[in-house]
């Protein structure tokens, strides 16, 4: 019997396809998020909009509320360690999380080196904004992939951005000459080995999921027609007027990405969406999607 | 009954369809996604994928399927489900009320804990003796009781891991995460055999 294999890593993210994955900050919303259909929640002490709000340093949550929320909800609990901060990541993978996420949401603690993630038999997802570096997060032992987008802004541009680098990276790679994939392999700081299984697959050798600013259901279904396995919904669903409608249409949104009608239902009287920022308004130094490296 | 023309639907909702219709394409017969319940008519047999069974489940309410699935079922046509999947056609799911009831099984979700504790093993198939089959099993469900009329497909010690009950099959675990499609050759057997019935 084998455990903590790759197979069983990125297993775990294909069953999570087509699905959201909710930020939550309390046992109460967990359970709305588990009511309302996610396929797994992100146990975190602020969603990243109050994070954003907050400023000072972000660290990982306090174990306490990570463990009462793995005991409220059924559905697989992840949580979130800073860039690079190992020792985080070994005492969530302590309390039995089922998955990592090393986010650039918190502050990073290390500016050079990411965790290497084959040191742990729990699965990792990173956060990218093109190929080469979800390739690099891969080859770290990533087990799933994140775009970044904006985190806590309510602004769906940023997710838009990645998503369509990463697609047009891809859609390039897949049709290049075998003779150039060591020359791209450099330029984009990617391992080799994963660059020619792109090319030869046309498509990344992980499940890859997008999160930052998505908060109704139109950019569930815009980010989803792009091409994204599933969603991460932070700040969007508890910072909305009415988080469990919101959060339903949301997972409705979701399966039914490609039916305008279905949307339309979905999308009427939802209340007020969260807030959003225009990403031009934030002064470059508080950006998180150009966190990691 | 030519496998080229068995059209088989793999529940499209939420979970692991796309690598359900992927093994059912490579055994040469065609699949397709079934997102809504009156696309049910199109199809010869059903597979009810991997994926959280809370939200699949909440999706067949809220769509409105389980009158169909119940039809489907009832007229003999072979469904089968994985992981999630199983715990959507058992009869009786450990402190909840989830399943459908088409299989008379006991299940518990989540039955050997978190996902640290997913594991992958080699195991035997009763129909096909010759070759080790590698199981993947994800923060699995186990079966606990069986009725008498279940048939035992494989067991890991006392672990019932695949059965069968007349026109429903259950695996606890995933093949359709591996290229090894002699679970699904089985599956199109059974929707061969349910035609035949039918004419």
């Amino acid at each position: 019997m084998e455990k903590g294999t790759l197979k069983l890593k990125t297993g775990l993210a294909e069953m999570l396809k087509g699905g959201v994955i909710m930020d939550v900050t309390t046992v109460e919303q967990a359970k709305i998020a588990e009511e309302a259909g996610a396929v797994s929640v992100m146990a975190l002490e602020r969603i990243p909009a109050d994070i954003r709000a907050a400023g000072g340093v972000a660290r990982m949550t306090d174990p306490e509320i990570i463990l009462k929320i793995m005991d409220a909800v059924t559905i697989p609990v992840m949580a979130k360690c800073r860039i690079g901060h190992f020792a985080e990541a070994q005492i969530l993978e302590s309390l039995g999380i089922d998955y990592i996420d090393e986010s650039e949401v918190l502050t990073p603690a290390d500016e050079k080196y990411h965790v290497n993630k084959w040191n742990f038999k729990v699965p990792f997802v990173c956060g990218a904004t093109n190929l080469g570096e979800s390739l690099r997060r891969i080859g770290e032992g990533a087990a799933m992939i994140r775009t970044k987008g904006e985190a806590g802004t309510g602004n769906v541009v940023e997710a838009v951005r990645h998503m369509r680098t990463i697609r047009d990276e891809i859609k390039k790679i897949a049709v290049l000459p075998k003779e150039e994939l060591m020359s791209e392999a450099k330029e984009m700081g990617a391992p080799y080995e994963l660059i020619v299984f792109v090319h030869d697959n046309g498509k990344l050798p992980v499940v890859n999921f997008s999160a930052g600013g998505i908060s109704t259901p139109a950019d569930a279904s815009l980010i989803m027609q792009l091409g994204a396995d599933g969603l991460f919904v932070g700040s969007g669903i508890f910072k909305s007027e009415n988080p469990l409608r919101m959060a339903k249409a949301i997972v409705e949104a979701t399966t039914h990405y490609k039916d305008p009608e279905i949307l339309a239902k979905v999308s009427k009287g939802l209340g007020n969406a969260m807030n959003g920022i225009e990403l031009s308004k934030i002064p470059k130094e508080e950006l998180l999607s150009v966190r990691g490296w | 009954m030519n496998k080229s023309n068995i059209n088989v639907g793999v529940l499209a909702l939420q979970g692991a369809f796309r690598e359900h219709i992927n093994s059912i394409k490579m055994c040469g017969a065609k699949a397709i996604e079934i997102r809504f319940p009156d696309q049910l008519e199109e199809v010869d047999g059903l597979i009810i994928p991997g994926g959280e069974s809370t939200t699949i489940g909440k999706l067949i309410n809220k769509y409105n399927f389980k009158p169909y699935l119940d039809e489907f079922y009832s007229s003999g046509k072979a469904i089968y489900g994985t992981c999630a999947g199983l715990i959507l056609v058992a009869k009786k799911v450990l402190n909840e009320d989830i399943g459908l009831g088409y299989i008379d099984i006991e299940a518990q979700r989540n039955s050997y804990g978190r996902q640290i504790d997913s594991f992958e093993e080699y195991v035997t198939l009763g129909f096909d003796g010759k070759e080790k089959f590698k199981a993947i099993f994800i923060r699995a469900p186990r079966i606990l009781k069986i009725g008498p009329t279940v048939d035992i497909l494989s067991k890991i010690n006392d672990n019932i891991i695949l059965a069968r009950q007349n026109n429903v099959l259950v695996s606890t675990f995933h093949p359709e995460l591996q290229e090894d499609t002699r679970i699904h050759e089985y599956f199109l057997k059974m929707i061969g055999k349910s035609i035949k019935r039918e004419n």
